[in-house]
């Protein structure tokens, strides 16, 4: 129960990034995954300038053409689809569409989700019951169901879809958001800002939501996974992006047919999706080990004293 | 006593935590040992390392992160290190048994006490099933818990704090090891509490002749207990000794500081710090005030009511200091919150230059806000730590826009800084780069931002190391001879408001049970429950004749009035 | 205690009828069902007696107070497509897909408890690392794509699987194993995370000060601590065990409550969707209680 800790100094040094950097080469697997990640963003960034008319670009001569051979230029490297399209060129395409989608979704949803837990936390007016029952509602019922029912009677495009995406996982940034609110607005230095005068609007904007947002933020990371996987297999299903438009999820669901006779088309892209939410899985683990303090000598260089 | 055979000796223990490049040193060079029958008492501020030499000697150091650089533990002639993990988990809990400072952390909150002290005996093969059960009944009855029979099927969270921390020790004089290590056993306990645990330690030291070590940072818990005693400061033994010779005569200018710094006994009546001018015009009138909370106590039950705050009148005079003193319960953070408008009151009537504190909306609210501010106990919990001091120390500004022109602002908050005694450069640092007296002096800079008549300190002390505790407590009552302020004073701490506060009232259970000017109620307390809490303050070990029937007495008739059971609800 | 699940049920009906009025409307918004049923050259007049047979041509607020009557009189509409009560045909579907879910729950479960505090017992180990980039990767895996790969590895590579269906024993390998692989995943990473948390709190200190075993102060404390949050989320799983059904379902032609959901959407028979959506809503309801109940077991301190 001791509140007070010994006298500090004021902690100079490296600073932060420096210190990330030097933990995150510690551990290796989320550096690769870091770097794995870093490689996607760029591809996904600047790719399609690259490759984007090769992706659909129909070649009669590579028709399921085979993966692992550089007959056809490196772009045919990871092979060719039904119409001779370059799966390479097709994957760098994809992840633009992909990692896009739930980039807007994410950042909607953590936007807006945060912001009602913001109001439903500090409130306890009658709007706050209500947002807490809506966000029931959308939190009791399995969130592709939902996604499906939706995007089937609004219609399948891309601004559907990340509505879609974003309700569907905007519960878990409101009571999240309103959890630590409900927490936070127990603190003294609310108690202290409100003794001094501080109105509702002050206190939330000034006091509790810079404090809110990290979680938020820690989630995003780990939901960023979720909502990959949510979109990949609406668009499996066919709910999801429509032609000509395609992300990782549609690529997939065209190769599925062709298993027995192309098994590459459909296995690049899954192996994509994969690839993509396990490292965004490596890393927000080891910033949960970073951000907790019981754990994180785990990630230092420790260096013992001389005997 | 056995000088020559110690139970225990620890000897040029050295410590290390590691972390990012330089280790940092817990325990450096520490040597002790511990007679059977004798009582230890390790003497230390936060941090001081006072904890992990017994945590190593019971092998709770995790290694890595920590790290045991050098030194020997030899317990009754076996040095502890060289012996396998088998044998050494058989020390443990049979020889050598430890309990902890927070019973309710430290007791696993999912299995009935019963269940765990009987793995004490089922784990050293010393009894299971029926057996077991009935020797933690015994236990249960011997450290004075009520109907063993029945409470053995509790959770921890269905005792009070006084009786969570018996049950702890049950646990740990299950197997009558021969060192009970105590890591201050009694920090979190009311006064009252505390005098029956430590009289209760006393006791089964005396039956069973194991060897205490009491780990602390209270001079008082210390000098009631130690037959010797080591004091250490930043890891490193300062001064070691005989108790009574340490707390009379000591020798480190470190242990020196300490000990004058102690506010307690009489010599707080000569050097006190009480206002010097005699009282003003009344500044806050407080008439009957209450404060009712309606319990619900479960479908059939209905609902009961529970008075927090029971009919409370005072006045506060300018320039003078009000201490409220109770136990925790006794509502004196209620009334605190309450006057800043924090919590709405049941009924009663607050007047502050003449309005109604409690009727007050908009301009006139505004006012009193600025007017009336409050120091809170935890500092660091009172200051948001995404903003730095500077940004702490102007909010009062930005709220209340008339009181300094913005270009005003960094000079003001500049000398505000060298006011309380900080300097004007640590404007730009965050909270958590200060320490704790630091931190509370920045929120006492804070307070005095919106240039305020009344400040509210709410256990503003409590949280802090005793050396700290003066340094506040004086810059306070530096603040009200230059400023004119006056102050309330809220605490469960008697010696610290002997030393500050002009009057005091003495609450309990809501109510107001004693009022009057401070040397009056240390002199001659009316109230028994007054005359009891003083009573409850440890007196030094080496002033009290040896064989005291007061411990049975205590333990019997006010303990079990005195510790409320919490069984989720608020009993009564 | 019965106040409480009184409350949860107001609470969970009221969500119910919320999420069954707006898929009512959202569906009759999505277009005309009766062109959908009948041939491209039906006379206009056949489209008009379809659409009367069926309640079609009333105003939309019209067809919802019907709905509603019918729906307090337990009558949940007939299905378009087979000709049935759509309840019925709802009913029928569940239990393939509940015993799907209760296998693969329970599974990943006992599987996730075992291998997540055999882990946090050793943190750093061998065993450790590679039980977390398991537990990574199986929380990460698409299921549709592990479900392709499953086929054409197990069904079109080595021949020992079938493909799709239900009958013998070897038609349940592959839906089980895709739809316990995520949550399995996910529960590794909470027991292990919880365990390692729990193993630096105080009581764990009091019990090596005790001098407990080890096993015990891990499984007998630990681990016991640890279950309340992997309840929680197992709970949750359970929930969204429905959305990989979804997906299993309609892979390896499961003739269960989600490959219904996915069919009846796209041949919008209005009536199997709305049941197949209280049918699924009312188990959810049914299960969150049950976990409830199980707090109150786990932790002592929990009543209501």
């Amino acid at each position: 129960m001791t509140i007070i800790t010994p006298d500090t100094k004021p902690a100079t040094g490296p600073g932060t990034g420096r210190v990330l950097l030097a933990y995150l080469t510690r551990d290796r697997l989320a550096l690769a995954a870091a770097a794995f990640l870093a490689i996607f963003i760029i591809a996904a960034i600047f790719g399609p300038l690259l490759v984007g008319d090769a992706a659909s670009r129909l070649g009669l001569r590579q028709r399921n053409l085979a993966p692992f051979s550089f007959e056809h230029g490196w772009i045919y490297f990871l092979g060719a689809d039904t119409l001779g399209r370059p799966i390479l060129a097709r994957l760098i395409v994809g992840a633009q569409n992909t990692l896009g989608i739930a980039a807007a979704a994410v950042f909607s949803s953590m936007l807006i989700g945060g912001a009602l837990g913001l109001v439903a936390g500090y409130s306890e007016r009658w709007y706050s019951h209500l947002i807490l029952r809506l966000a029931d509602v959308v939190m009791s019922f399995p969130s592709l169901l939902l996604a499906l029912i939706v995007l089937y009677t609004l219609g399948p495009s891309i601004a559907n879809l990340v509505i879609v995406l974003a309700v569907t996982r905007l519960p878990i940034y409101l009571r999240t958001a309103r959890a630590e609110v409900l927490e936070l607005r127990e603190r003294m230095f609310v108690s202290a800002a409100r003794s001094m005068g501080a109105g509702p609007a002050r206190i939330i904007l000034r006091h509790i939501a810079p404090l809110v947002l990290p979680s938020l933020v820690t989630i995003s990371a780990i939901d960023f996974a979720t909502v990959i996987l949510s979109e990949s297999a609406l668009s499996f299903l066919g709910l999801g992006i429509q032609p000509p438009n395609f992300t990782w999820g549609a690529m997939v669901a065209n190769g599925r047919g062709y298993l027995a006779t192309a098994w590459w088309i459909a296995f690049w892209p899954g192996l994509s999706i994969m690839l993509t939410t396990l490292s965004l899985n490596i890393l927000s683990n080891w910033a949960r080990t970073i951000a907790d303090p019981q754990q994180r000598w785990r990630l230092q260089r420790l260096r013992k004293a001389a005997r | 006593m056995n000088q020559a055979n110690p139970i225990l000796k620890v000897e040029s223990l050295t410590v290390d935590f590691l972390s990012d490049n330089e280790p940092v040193r817990a325990v450096d060079n520490v040597s002790f040992h511990v007679n059977r029958g004798e009582t230890l008492v390790i003497l230390g501020e936060s941090g001081s390392g006072k904890s992990v030499s017994t945590s190593t000697v019971m092998d709770l150091i995790d290694c890595p992160p920590g790290d045991i650089v050098a030194g020997t533990c030899v317990f009754d002639g076996v040095e502890l290190s060289r012996l396998d993990a088998e044998a050494r988990r058989n020390i443990n809990g049979r020889r050598i048994a430890m309990i902890f400072q927070d019973p309710l952390a430290y007791l696993n909150p999912v299995y009935t006490v019963g269940r765990q002290i009987g793995e004490v005996f089922e784990s050293h093969g010393a009894g299971s099933g029926k057996e077991a059960r009935a020797k933690s009944i015994e236990l249960l009855r011997r450290v004075g818990i009520p109907e063993p029979e029945s409470r053995i099927d509790y959770y921890p969270h269905q005792f009070s704090g006084g009786q969570r921390q018996r049950v702890m020790i049950a646990m740990a004089i299950a197997l009558k090891p021969d060192i009970l290590i105590a890591d201050e056993p009694t920090t979190a306990l009311d006064v009252s509490v505390q005098a029956q645990i430590l009289d209760l330690l006393r006791d089964l030291q005396r039956e069973t002749g194991m060897a205490l070590i009491m780990i602390t940072h209270d001079l008082e818990v210390a000098a009631a207990m130690a037959d010797r005693v080591i004091v250490m400061n930043a890891g490193s033994i300062v001064e070691a000794g005989l108790a009574r010779e340490v707390f009379s005569n000591p020798q480190h200018a470190y242990t020196r500081r300490l000990i004058s710094a102690l506010p307690h006994g009489d010599a707080a009546e000569v050097s006190n710090r009480r206002s010097t001018t005699s009282a003003g015009e009344t500044l806050l009138q407080v008439e009957n005030l209450t404060k009712e909370y309606v319990v619900a106590s479960g479908a059939f039950a209905g609902k009961r009511r529970f008075r927090a705050v029971d009919d409370v009148s005072f006045e506060v005079r300018r320039g003078e200091t009000v201490g409220i003193v109770g136990e925790s319960g006794s509502g004196k953070s209620s009334i605190a919150r309450i006057l800043l408008r924090l919590n709405e009151p049941s009924s009663g009537k607050a007047v502050f230059a003449g309005q109604d504190v409690f009727r007050m909306r908009g301009k006139p609210l505004m006012d009193f806000r600025r007017k009336v501010q409050m120091v809170f106990q935890d500092p660091y919990g009172s200051m948001n730590p995404r903003m730095n001091v500077r940004a702490i120390i102007s909010e009062p500004w930005v709220i209340h826009r008339d009181i300094l022109p913005r270009k005003a602002w960094k000079d003001r908050v500049a000398e505000l800084l060298e006011l309380v005694g900080l300097k004007p450069e640590h404007a730009e640092r965050y909270p958590h780069q200060f320490s704790g007296g630091q931190r509370q002096r920045i929120a006492i800079a804070r307070a005095l931002a919106s240039e305020p008549q009344l400040i509210i300190c709410d256990e503003a002390v409590s949280a802090l190391d005793v050396s700290i505790q003066a340094q506040v407590i004086e810059l306070l009552a530096d603040l009200r001879t230059r400023l004119g302020l006056s102050y309330i004073f809220i605490t469960h701490d008697l010696p610290i408001v002997r030393h500050f506060a002009d009057r005091i009232m003495v609450m309990k259970q809501g109510r107001i049970v004693e009022e009057g000017p401070t040397s009056t109620i240390f002199s001659a307390p009316r109230h028994e429950y007054t005359q009891s809490l003083l009573r409850a303050v440890p007196k030094p070990k080496w002033l009290v004749p040896e064989e005291r029937p007061t411990a049975e007495r205590s333990v019997g008739k006010t303990g079990l009035r005195l510790e409320r059971t919490r069984n989720g609800s608020l009993a009564g | 205690m019965f106040s409480y699940i009184g409350r949860r049920a107001s609470h969970s009906i009221l969500s119910v009828i919320g999420l069954l009025t707006l898929v009512f409307f959202l569906t009759r918004l999505t277009g005309d069902p009766s062109a959908l049923y009948l041939p491209l050259d039906a006379t206009a007049e056949a489209r008009a007696a379809f659409a009367r047979l069926n309640g079609l041509d009333q105003p939309l607020h019209w067809q919802f107070a019907e709905y509603l009557k019918d729906l307090l009189q337990l009558d949940f509409g007939q299905s378009l497509r087979q000709n049935r009560s759509a309840m019925e045909v709802a009913l029928e579907a569940f239990p393939e897909t509940l015993k799907l879910a209760f296998i693969a729950i329970t599974l990943s479960t006992a599987l996730a408890i075992l291998v997540g505090s055999l882990a946090a017992a050793r943190p750093g180990s061998l065993f450790d690392r590679l039980a977390s980039l398991a537990s990574l990767a199986g929380a990460s895996a698409p299921d549709f794509w592990v479900a392709i790969v499953a086929i054409l590895v197990f069904a079109v590579g080595f021949e020992i699987l079938p493909t799709s269906g239900t009958g013998s024993w070897a038609h349940w390998v592959m839906p089980i194993f895709v739809l316990t692989l995520r949550p399995f995943g996910l529960l590794v990473q909470v027991v292990r995370g919880t365990m390692l948390s729990a193993l630096t709190s105080p009581y764990i200190k009091t019990a090596r000060a005790k001098g407990l075993r080890r096993q015990k102060i891990i499984f007998g404390h630990a681990l016991r601590n640890s279950l309340l949050p992997v309840v929680t989320v197992a709970g949750d799983l359970a929930t969204s065990l429905v959305n990989g059904a979804v997906v299993v379902e309609s892979i390896f032609g499961w003739p269960g409550i989600g490959k219904l959901m996915i069919d009846a959407i796209i041949q919008r028979d209005f009536a199997v969707v709305q049941s197949t959506i209280l049918v699924t809503a009312t188990a959810i309801f049914i299960l969150n209680i049950a976990i409830d109940l199980l707090y109150a077991v786990l932790d002592p301190r929990i009543r209501y």
